[in-house]
């Protein structure tokens, strides 16, 4: 059955509390077009609730489009048309009138640049949860203070939440945006090659937040880097050409991959 | 040809001339101990620093091709496996160095008849067959044939608890062979473990190919 985006939109009213309870993904049969080009070509997947799951292929594969389908990152993209079911919690969210800001608090996102807004490190932090209506200041600076430590981040700001957000570096920018993303209090965090711009130092610091994020939280990562998708997920999915051709323990991934395509990906004997 | 890929074919070829070296030392053993030739055991001793220096070749390229390219999937099961198969043809190797000392250090003529009794030359020829079936298996990815070797494993073991009683009962007839039946139970006793060592080759070359592991299973 084919759901658009014009069917589901708009979706201001009803906000599904359900989300919370649980942060397991299904996917069935999820397609994927861009106008006439089908990017995604009929996936299906469960994603564990406190997993770490990596997306990984060729450029082009659809491995992005397919993470983005997740938050509905894809609405508002040109030519975007949708079908199949994706559900959060037994939840088309698709199908459904999920308010996708509701949604996008659920499943935070963090992008491959670090994105920090002109503001300072506290407002940065403090920005979804203001967003959202939150007027009690102690809650927020102790949502902020939580968010920043979980990120690791508080002991290098923590004498200057006042100063601008872009005077960190990269590395600490990121963790900065992964904050932002953990003070709302998402159950589901995506991230698009969260380390991609970044020194080697950074990108373990990031890794090591991931592990142990993953006990609190679901997360799902697209990543280049094969070592890094052994190194921190527990599942790896293989995409290419919009297929998912290899889905997986990570374990398994990258020691004995079932098909040849997987095995020639990661060896690096591609094409 | 990719830089992974080139290298991954050196270390394949170093793996195949330590299988070869490895075979040459135990055929020159063999003849050296039944014809108590002693320029041959020189030789092979002489060889043993060839294979050492090669044993040692292959585990840095091991090393530095795990630190530079970081294999996976069938690439990390080839490295891991030529290293330990690596480690194996060394020590097969220092056994027909032990026997090939034999011929050098004692002066004592094996009589033919206490080999023939042992069964010694079908021994040491389903070694040999053993050898070249894990070279034909590594070098074609055969799994079919790795596999066989295990049935030829059997053999040797027969042989080696067969060689005890059959050299008492040569002893009990005449005691003046004592030295050289406890020379060849001796050899005897290294052959079967270079069977044992050819059959972890074979193991591991079954888990590069298909990420099978028979190591302490009995379903061989």
């Amino acid at each position: 059955m084919e759901t658009t985006i014009e069917q589901t939109l708009p979706m201001d009213k009803i906000v599904d509390k359900s989300l919370k309870k649980t942060h397991t993904i299904e996917v069935n049969d999820a397609k994927v077009w861009y106008g006439d080009f089908m990017a995604i070509k009929g996936i299906d997947m469960v994603i564990k609730p406190n997993t770490v799951t990596s997306f990984i292929g060729p450029s082009g594969c659809g491995k992005s489009t397919f993470l983005r389908l997740f938050n509905r990152m894809n609405d508002y993209v040109d030519g975007f048309k949708m079908e199949g079911k994706i559900k959060v919690n037994g939840r088309n969210i698709y199908k459904d009138k999920v308010h996708v800001e509701e949604l996008r608090k659920e499943i935070g996102m963090v992008f491959q640049k670090p994105n920090p807004f002109p503001k300072s490190i506290f407002e940065n932090v403090a920005y979804g949860l203001k967003i959202q209506g939150i007027k009690d200041k102690k809650l927020i600076n102790d949502r902020v203070e939580k968010a920043l430590k979980q990120a690791d981040l508080w002991e290098d700001v923590k004498d200057n939440l006042k100063k601008s957000a872009l005077t960190l570096s990269g590395g600490q920018q990121q963790r900065l945006c992964i904050a932002r993303t953990l003070a709302v209090e998402p159950s589901i965090i995506l991230m698009d090659e969260p380390t991609s711009a970044l020194d080697p130092i950074s990108t373990s610091k990031i890794e090591d937040l991931i592990f142990e994020l993953k006990e609190k939280y679901t997360i799902i990562i697209v990543t280049h880097n094969m070592q890094q998708a052994s190194r921190i997920s527990d599942y790896t999915a293989f995409f290419y050409l919009g297929n998912l051709i290899e889905f997986d323990k990570t374990k398994n991934i990258f020691t004995n991959p079932q098909k040849q395509q997987t095995e020639n990906y990661i060896t690096g004997r591609f094409g | 040809m990719q830089n992974v890929t080139y290298h991954r074919e050196a270390l394949n070829q170093s793996g195949i001339e330590m299988l070869s070296m490895c075979k040459s030392q135990l055929q020159k053993s063999k003849e050296s101990f039944v014809n108590h030739d002693s320029d041959l055991a020189e030789e092979v001793i002489r060889n043993e620093t060839r294979v050492n220096a090669l044993d040692l070749k292959i585990e840095k390229d091991c090393e530095k091709f795990i630190a530079l390219y970081t294999p996976v999937a069938i690439d990390l099961r080839f490295v891991i496996a030529l290293l330990k198969i690596n480690s194996e043809l060394e020590r097969i190797a220092d056994h027909a160095y032990g026997i090939s000392k034999y011929v050098i250090d004692i002066d004592n003529i094996i009589p033919p008849h206490l080999l023939t009794v042992t069964q010694f030359d079908e021994m040491y020829d389903t070694i040999l067959v053993m050898m070249d079936m894990v070279t034909e298996a590594y070098e074609n990815k055969d799994v079919k044939i790795a596999r066989k070797v295990f049935k030829k494993d059997k053999i040797l073991d027969k042989i080696n608890i067969n060689s005890f009683k059959v050299l008492e009962e040569e002893i009990k007839k005449d005691n003046s062979i004592i030295t050289e039946a406890l020379i060849l139970l001796s050899v005897v006793k290294k052959m079967e473990r270079v069977g044992d060592l050819i059959k972890n080759i074979a193991e591991e070359i079954i888990f590069y190919i298909d990420a099978e592991v028979l190591k302490h299973q009995n379903k061989k």
